[in-house]
């Protein structure tokens, strides 16, 4: 029975999380394999169809990282990240799919341990909450029977 | 614009929960602009549903397609191909974009996914506040461009009522007596004199009291 | 004199008139307002009773100016617009005058999203101002509002308006109740007064344009049975306005309701000296049986007779 390996999208905004990830990467930072960063110029650039995508296509979570407020280089980008983050956690617990699942955090791009521990408290987050229910790979995997883990979800 | 609100998204899952094939028809005019039913909300509407129905383990099959507006008959022919297998079809537009499609495809069930609310315009970005009361027989000339049908709350036209109170109107704070906004801009024009003059009741067979209403321009008819 | 009303004798007569209000029960039953009417038929000239006041639904005015009729109070009946449009508003007004209604006071009406039934329909096809021209041209003009000529038995009403000193904007006020006079108005009852100072403004603005000399102006009064119904109608009730001082004076007071009495009794001899005051106006909300104490403290009682 293969441990269940979440699929984390982590949309990060090129001027602080990239920046943060490269850092922790310099700093040769333990962290999560199970993140797929994707490059953004700005975090404000994110669009809810994109997060709605991921989900789809069966993440099991998705987060954005954007500059902290007031350092956000293109002004206001990050307010509007947060906003629509916001805007896509309230769509979700309408549908009733777990909102816990999309996140969304603020950090410099000094700021590498930070990004590591983001990874890291994320990738735990998914793994108590288990695979998501559009997760094509642990859905096939129910229909057989199997014993149940500790942490994993039905 | 005409301003709408959507639907609560599981009140539309509702309606489609015995389908298998809908199509969601965005418009690309009002709707688009006051963010309920433009393309990229059509877009969003879909890829909630879609994760809605697959986590329930009952999928749908969700196309989208957005017309330039739904009020001309020209557009809703664009639906002629994708529509033909669709089970349902969602249109985000106003309530007149949803009838044309209604009309048009007869085998179709159409459902509004927007519960359009009125003809105004946006404060902000992200506010929107009605105007306009479409009632026929326009009077802003007459009071300063502030429209006494539509923001007066009792629709009086020789105001204010005896309910204004610091320039509010007595059912809201946060609405302003359109009273006192008309006596301010008659001010500012010089013109309050002219709020002595007895305006005489509304003809309101020129709004919908007369019945469902038609504008026909001849000289732009082709037979 | 025009209509022959006992309200409008008293007020052509010079004498100090006065009036109170009836509230009509959400019940279909006159009992209650036979009741009042019995217990203030020697201390009022006349007793309007409201119309769906703050929309919530009572028994209807005209049906409540019945029963005052038959305990022997004249009704001054109210009419708003909000719930009639043109057509029921004049059948209503021939029906009561058939029925021997003979003062009508018009107005808006409070908003129905006040009441009980904020999900009517809102009517208003008419405003206020075109209220009181429709009355006064059945009358005068014997015509219905679309022009039409009424052949006979054109309904007369004596014709009151409502003027709100307290509501804005203030320097306009005024002239909106002289638009109301110019439209046909007779008499006029004022919101009720708590800030004189106020009140005396706009009176001095009113006798400036010569309005008293064209209306009768009746001041309304409300007694508070305890200062929390005082501090209610301060925060929220819109158009009104009501002193921090009175609200004080009434919750430091060892008897709130003598209080009250006091209060009104001083307020209705201050107006009485006033130019341009014609009468008082006592809308005891929810406490009727309270008028006749205040007439007699205030030395209007008896009332004069007329024929």
């Amino acid at each position: 029975m293969p441990e269940f390996r979440p699929k984390i999208v982590a949309f990060c905004c090129h001027y602080c999380a990239y920046a943060a990830a490269d850092l922790a990467g310099s700093m040769r930072l333990q962290y999560s394999p199970d993140i797929r960063i994707v490059e953004m110029p700005c975090s404000g650039t994110i669009d809810a169809r994109v997060i709605l995508k991921a989900f789809e296509e069966g993440a099991d979570g998705v987060y954005v990282a954007a500059c902290l407020e007031g350092d956000c280089h293109f002004l206001k980008g990050n307010y509007r990240a947060k906003k629509r983050v916001k805007y896509v956690k309230d769509l979700l617990e309408q549908i009733g799919f777990e909102s816990e699942r999309l996140q969304f955090y603020n950090l410099s791009a000094a700021m590498g341990p930070r990004f590591a521990e983001i990874a890291n408290e994320m990738t735990e987050r998914i793994k108590a909450l288990g695979p998501s229910p559009l997760n094509k790979k642990y859905k096939q995997e129910k229909t057989k029977p199997k014993p149940k883990e500790e942490g994993e979800q039905q | 614009m005409i301003v709408a609100e959507q639907k609560p998204i599981t009140e539309i899952a509702e309606l489609i929960k015995d389908c298998k094939k809908v199509l969601l028809v965005g418009c690309g005019t009002c709707v688009t602009v006051c963010l309920s039913g433009g393309e990229k909300e059509t877009e969003i509407m879909a890829s909630a549903l879609r994760i809605m129905r697959e986590q329930e383990g009952n999928p749908i099959e969700i196309k989208t397609t957005t017309l330039v507006r739904q009020c001309d008959p020209e557009y809703i022919e664009e639906l002629a191909d994708s529509i033909k297998d669709a089970d349902a079809v969602v249109s985000l537009a106003c309530g007149v974009g949803v009838q044309y499609i209604a009309e048009r495809y007869m085998d179709k069930w159409v459902i509004p996914a927007q519960n359009t609310k009125f003809a105004g315009g946006a404060l902000e970005h992200g506010i929107w506040e009605e105007r306009c009361a479409l009632c026929g027989e326009c009077i802003l000339h007459l009071t300063g461009g502030i429209c006494p049908i539509i923001r007066c709350s009792k629709s009086i036209l020789n105001g204010p009522c005896g309910g204004s109170q610091y320039g509010k109107c007595e059912i809201d704070k946060n609405i302003p007596c359109a009273w006192q906004l008309i006596y301010d801009k008659m001010a500012a024009l010089g013109r309050l004199e002219e709020m002595m003059t007895y305006q005489p009741a509304k003809d309101w067979s020129k709004y919908r009291d007369g019945g469902p209403r038609k504008v026909v321009r001849e000289d732009v008819i082709i037979e | 004199m025009k209509i022959g009303s006992k309200l409008e004798k008293i007020l052509e007569s010079g004498e100090f008139a006065v009036t109170a209000e009836i509230g009509p029960p959400k019940k279909a039953t006159g009992e209650g307002m036979r009741h009042h009417a019995k217990m203030m038929r020697e201390h009022v000239d006349a007793a309007n009773i409201t119309d769906c006041q703050t929309a919530i639904a009572r028994l209807s005015s005209i049906a409540g100016g019945l029963h005052l009729m038959a305990e022997g109070v004249e009704p001054i009946i109210q009419m708003t617009c909000r719930d009639r449009n043109r057509l029921a508003i004049q059948a209503d007004l021939m029906g009561a005058y058939s029925l021997g209604v003979r003062n009508v006071l018009c107005l808006s009406g409070d908003h129905q999203k006040f009441g009980n039934h904020p999900e009517s329909k809102n009517v208003y096809d008419i405003d206020s101002m075109h209220l009181i021209k429709l009355v006064k041209d059945m009358r005068d003009e014997k015509k219905f509002f679309c022009g039409e000529e009424i052949k006979d038995n054109e309904p007369r009403f004596y014709i009151g308006a409502v003027a709100n000193p307290f509501a804005d904007p203030f320097e306009f006020r005024v002239r909106r109740l002289e638009k109301k006079v110019d439209a046909g108005a007779d008499f006029i009852q004022t919101q009720c007064i708590f800030d004189m100072e106020r009140f005396e403004r706009f009176m001095e603005m009113v006798r400036e344009r010569g309005i008293h000399e064209r209306v009768k102006i009746l001041a309304g009064l409300t007694p508070f049975k305890s200062w929390r119904g005082a501090k209610y109608v301060q925060t929220s009730v819109s158009g009104m306005i009501v002193p921090d001082a009175l609200i004080e004076r009434m919750k430091n007071s060892e008897d709130q309701k003598a209080e009250a009495v006091e209060i009104c009794v001083e307020q209705i001899k201050h107006i009485k000296n006033m130019k341009g005051v014609h009468g008082v106006h006592i809308m005891a909300i929810a406490w009727e049986d309270i008028v006749p104490t205040i007439v007699e403290k205030a030395g209007l009682y008896p009332r004069p007779k007329v024929d």
